[in-house]
């Protein structure tokens, strides 16, 4: 839909925020040696993850995805050799649109070598304190995924069937029509039912996420069946996603396969496996970890935002 | 069939659940950066009026009901049925008890409602915002009391009881609010 209204929607103080934003994350790279860097927006390769649509540009020459990140990029650039890297740029989702969503969003990406997942969570925590500072009233929560569902629902993954989240689902009110497979439930759960509950005014880490919804983490050695995976909320909104980088070039040839398979069953598109990033693995990529952050939600927390159209100027339907 | 994905999904939409008509009232999209997506909604059921969350995944369809809301003029009652006319095509169409509901002690023959069609069959009606009613009974006036904003009861010819001031006589013309049921003013004829 295409409003009729040309002006902008963010609020009056938005725009200025953004900007200070903006500078205070590059002072804060720039004090840790972090060098920021530009990836293409525009790729040959676009995003394999089944619950992430692509957005695709065509030229006389072909097809091109926006980039749903820049990781895959990021990630070529460290193999060959970058030293820790960050970028802010805009990011691409198609069909992602509502209060907290636009499909055409910025972000902050980074990565730091020689870090797991715990160093970089730390990081993470670091940025959002110089950020955020006025809007945190109690120290963080840190949860693994396991003991959230334990804390929030009172259900033990280890233990609990398909058919028990099913039953709990079902008994919150919550279960759509149609099936779910166990991550559907488990997505389902976590978005309706434990975040929403998470505690306002706090950031709430969660790591060790199902190897199942592992992404472009590794597995975790001395956990097996779950991820060196992370994501930070503020409250009940989403605003990171990280990872102990997966650095193991067969094991992302899998993934990869294993996307388009299931992307397949759900009568989605393929999406060719990205040789470069395949190369670039084969090649050597350091040890390392990597976050994205969404801006715009940070922007949300900073001006006590109910909508994203408000820290936009020119959301989806203006744009 | 016409339907509607969860990306049209808006306040206001009309949809099919269950064999039941439902009005979108708030439509949010739930979505982890990583994960499956989600609409939650809160809908309400336009034969019974209750409302409800529900939950769809995203990118699914759903029928779209065949409600429509239509000017109509009220023509009058048999008692069983509330008889309402389409101005344009001059169509009647008969109205139950559950469909007129509230509206009916607000019904005044001519008037212009607001119908709920769901194929084709009322499903509701809204008076006017602002009716025009004669008082058929109440006590008599207290003449020169604009002042003081006592009220007494009042009955209107549709049959509703409201409270008015005490200067109001039997035979005046009343305005009334019909979402508040409230007296705004006397007409003069």
């Amino acid at each position: 839909m295409i409003s009729n209204d040309w002006r902008p929607t963010a609020l009056r103080g938005a725009i200025q925020a953004r900007a200070r934003m903006l500078q205070d994350i590059r002072a804060f790279f720039d004090v840790r040696d972090v060098l920021e860097v530009e990836t293409p927006m525009l790729g040959h390769f676009g995003a394999s993850d089944p619950n992430i649509a692509n957005l695709v540009v065509r030229d006389e020459e072909g097809e091109r995805y926006l980039q749903t990140s820049p990781e895959y990029a990021m990630k070529r650039m460290l193999a060959a050799g970058s030293g820790d890297i960050y970028q802010i740029t805009r990011a691409f989702r198609a069909n992602e649109t509502g209060g907290r969503h636009n499909p055409e969003f910025s972000i902050l990406e980074w990565y730091r070598l020689g870090m797991d997942h715990h160093a970089l969570m730390m990081e993470v925590d670091d940025l959002f304190q110089e950020l955020l500072s006025a809007y945190l009233h109690q120290a963080r929560d840190e949860y693994t995924y396991q003991q959230l569902f334990e804390n929030y629902l009172d259900l033990d993954l280890q233990s609990s069937s398909l058919q028990e989240l099913r039953a709990k689902a079902d008994k919150l009110g919550l279960m759509p029509k149609g099936s779910l497979d166990r991550d559907g439930l488990l997505d389902l759960l976590m978005s309706l039912a434990i975040i929403p509950q998470l505690p306002e005014g706090r950031l709430t880490f969660v790591h060790a996420w199902p190897e199942s919804q592992a992404s472009l983490a590794r597995n975790l050695p001395d956990q097996p069946g779950y991820s060196a995976r992370f994501e930070v909320y503020y409250g009940d909104l989403e605003l990171a996603n990280g990872f102990w980088e997966l650095s193991d070039a067969k094991e992302q040839a899998l993934r990869l396969e294993a996307d388009n398979e299931r992307r397949a069953q759900l009568g989605l598109p393929g999406i060719p496996a990205d040789t470069f990033l395949l190369s670039a693995l084969q090649s050597g990529m350091p040890d390392c970890a990597g976050v994205a952050v969404g801006l715009d939600r940070l922007l949300m927390v900073l001006q006590g935002a109910e909508q994203i159209s408000d820290v936009m100027n020119f959301p989806w339907d203006r744009s | 069939m016409a339907s509607y994905s969860t990306n049209e999904f808006r306040g206001g939409l009309k949809i099919m659940l269950d064999g039941d008509p439902y009005n979108i009232i708030e439509n949010e999209f739930v979505k982890p950066g990583k994960g499956q997506a989600f609409n939650r909604v809160k809908i309400r059921n336009l034969k019974t009026g209750r409302v409800i969350d529900k939950t769809f995944k995203s990118g699914e369809s759903v029928e779209a009901a065949d409600v429509v809301d239509t000017d109509m003029q009220y023509l009058y009652t048999d008692g069983e049925f509330w008889y309402f006319m389409d101005p344009d095509s001059f169509e009647q169409v008969s109205a139950g008890e559950t469909a007129v509901a509230d509206a009916i002690k607000w019904l005044k023959e001519q008037d212009t409602c607001l119908v709920t069609l769901w194929n084709g069959v009322p499903l509701s009606v809204t008076p006017p915002n602002f009716v025009e009613l004669r008082v058929t009974m109440t006590e008599p006036g207290v003449r020169g009391d604009t002042a003081t904003g006592a009220t007494k009861p009042a009955q209107v010819e549709s049959g509703a009881e409201v409270k008015v001031p005490l200067f109001v006589e039997e035979g005046d013309v009343l305005k009334i609010d019909t979402r508040t049921g409230e007296y705004v003013s006397r007409v003069k004829e």
